[in-house]
């Protein structure tokens, strides 16, 4: 088991994970992997399916206890996953505000209204719409104020008109945290890394294969990260570098 | 081809009428049980169908108003509620506290789950002589049939039903950081409440039955002794009068449980799929 020791963190980064492993049976899907994140810092981790994304940001979750290795987290740590994963029978302020101390619905309240959900805060969530459902999900990690927020793919299932707000949506709120929250954004998107992130790392054999930081302002353009867009491709394993 | 206009016509024409349709029916459908009591009816006053085998519907609710007149009937249907009503408590308060100790736990599962799911193969109506050995003929046996009956399908379905609970949802409880006292509370119990719901209302189904079997031995009040007593002096109008109040008891746990159901899961009717 990784052990969490939040004190080893240096002030300037969010997360310190050294030598993580990770085996299922006798596949190794992390193998001493070794990776720190600023504070405020937006990554977007890349890689195939089954490179052991999800593996990475579970173990940083604190979801997987079945992990060698030094992991080390220093502030609240929230999820937002994939599927919006809202507890369908408590209406959508009652989750958001769920695991709260007490007077925890007006931090709630305030959420919904930082995603523009306010509307629908006595809904119940299978009443939602996908984009709904997933800005519920999104206000609920952040009323926590979390020192690290993982995004696990929330924006895949979406059509394509609801990510791109989606997209706006998490870079503002990032922005009116004052960016004191890490971000790590797990994606198969490449675009959606290259138009978020300040960083972009890929993961293959079981390590950070590759990483590549992005300073150009935002909102980006991905026509102006043509170059870096078909290097990341090429990583990824992907031959489009002709076009 | 017709014009648009005409279309929107016919159209609203149709609506209409698929909107008195169901109305219709539901007269239409009185129709035949009617038709079939008049027959009864007539068959029981030409003497085709004669008292001994069973009484005509006229005599029959006359007898109804008799026994209830009399305090015969509410006497019976008390003696027979409260049965019910002790055996489903001590079933389902067995059955829940089995259920949650087995499906939230691996050691009260191990413990608990392998002998309830041998014991639901047991026909457990065959159980009565050694109840009558164990307990006598009193109450005993019976609100313990009633009990046993109700027990086994709350148990299996609540059981069922904590170990469905979505297991994404009990991640994003635990990235929540949810204790495990708020992880019941929040996430499983509700979670595991529409199997539950369901085990509920096949078990009140089971405590009716289990009850009237119950009562068919050795009962010296309620509905049970009522019907047996009433066989004795083939006053077989007495006995369709237990049968029908026995339904109706049925009837209404079951309109009680859906109106639970209706208020306890607005959360999945608020859902409505296109």
């Amino acid at each position: 088991m990784a052990t969490r020791l939040p004190t080893r963190v240096a002030p300037e980064h969010t997360a310190r994970i050294r030598g993580l492993s990770r085996a299922f049976g006798d596949r190794t899907v992390l193998d001493r992997l070794d990776l720190d994140i600023e504070r405020g810092e937006f990554v977007a981790l890349l890689g195939r399916s089954g490179s052991g994304k999800s593996t990475l940001l579970r173990a940083l979750a604190g979801l997987d206890r079945d992990t060698t290795g030094e992991l080390a987290v220093d502030g609240t740590v929230a999820v937002a996953f994939q599927e919006p994963r809202l507890l369908p029978w408590k209406r959508v302020i009652d989750n958001v505000a769920l695991g709260l101390p007490p007077g925890g619905r007006e931090r709630a309240r305030d959420a919904l209204r930082e995603v523009g959900l306010t509307a629908r805060a006595d809904a119940w969530p299978l009443t939602l719409s996908g984009g709904e459902a997933q800005r519920a999900s999104l206000a609920r990690a952040l009323v926590r104020e979390p020192g690290l927020l993982l995004l696990d793919e929330p924006f895949s299932a979406l059509d394509a008109l609801t990510r791109i707000t989606m997209h706006r949506l998490v870079l503002d709120l990032w922005d009116h945290h004052a960016r004191d929250t890490s971000v790590l954004l797990v994606t198969h998107d490449v675009d959606e890394a290259l138009l978020l992130a300040d960083r972009v790392l890929v993961l293959g054999e079981g390590r950070i294969a590759h990483e590549s930081r992005i300073e150009a302002e935002r909102p980006r353009r991905i026509t102006d990260l043509t170059a870096l867009r078909d290097r990341l491709l090429g990583e990824l394993g992907v031959e489009e570098g002709t076009r | 081809m017709s014009s648009p206009a005409l279309d929107l016509g016919a159209a609203r024409q149709a609506a209409r009428t698929r909107a008195r349709v169901p109305r219709a029916t539901g007269l239409q459908r009185l129709i035949s049980p009617i038709v079939l009591l008049l027959l009864w009816q007539a068959a029981s006053s030409s003497g085709l169908l004669p008292e001994r085998l069973i009484a005509a519907p006229v005599k029959i609710a006359g007898t109804a108003v008799d026994l209830t007149a009399d305090g015969t009937l509410p006497n019976a249907i008390g003696v027979s509620l409260q049965r019910v009503v002790e055996g489903f408590v001590i079933g389902a308060v067995a059955a829940v506290v089995l259920a949650l100790a087995a499906g939230l736990s691996r050691v009260g599962e191990n413990a608990i789950d392998p002998p309830m799911q041998m014991l639901r193969a047991l026909p457990f109506y065959g159980l009565i002589p050694l109840f009558i050995l164990w307990f006598g003929i009193g109450e005993t046996p019976k609100v313990a049939l009633v009990a046993l009956g109700v027990a086994f399908p709350l148990y299996l379905n609540t059981y069922a039903g904590i170990r469905g609970v979505d297991g994404g949802l009990i991640e994003a409880g635990r990235t929540l950081r949810l204790g495990r006292t708020a992880l019941i509370r929040h996430v499983i119990l509700p979670g595991a409440l529409p199997q539950t719901l369901v085990g509920l209302r096949q078990s009140l189904g089971v405590a009716w039955l289990a009850l009237i079997v119950a009562e068919q031995v050795n009962a010296d009040a309620g509905l049970g002794y009522m019907i047996n007593d009433a066989r004795e002096f083939m006053r077989t109008d007495v006995i369709v009068v237990g049968l029908v109040v026995y339904s109706a008891l049925g009837l209404i746990t079951d309109a009680v449980v859906r109106l639970i159901e209706r208020r306890a899961l607005a959360w999945r009717r608020a859902f409505q799929p296109a």
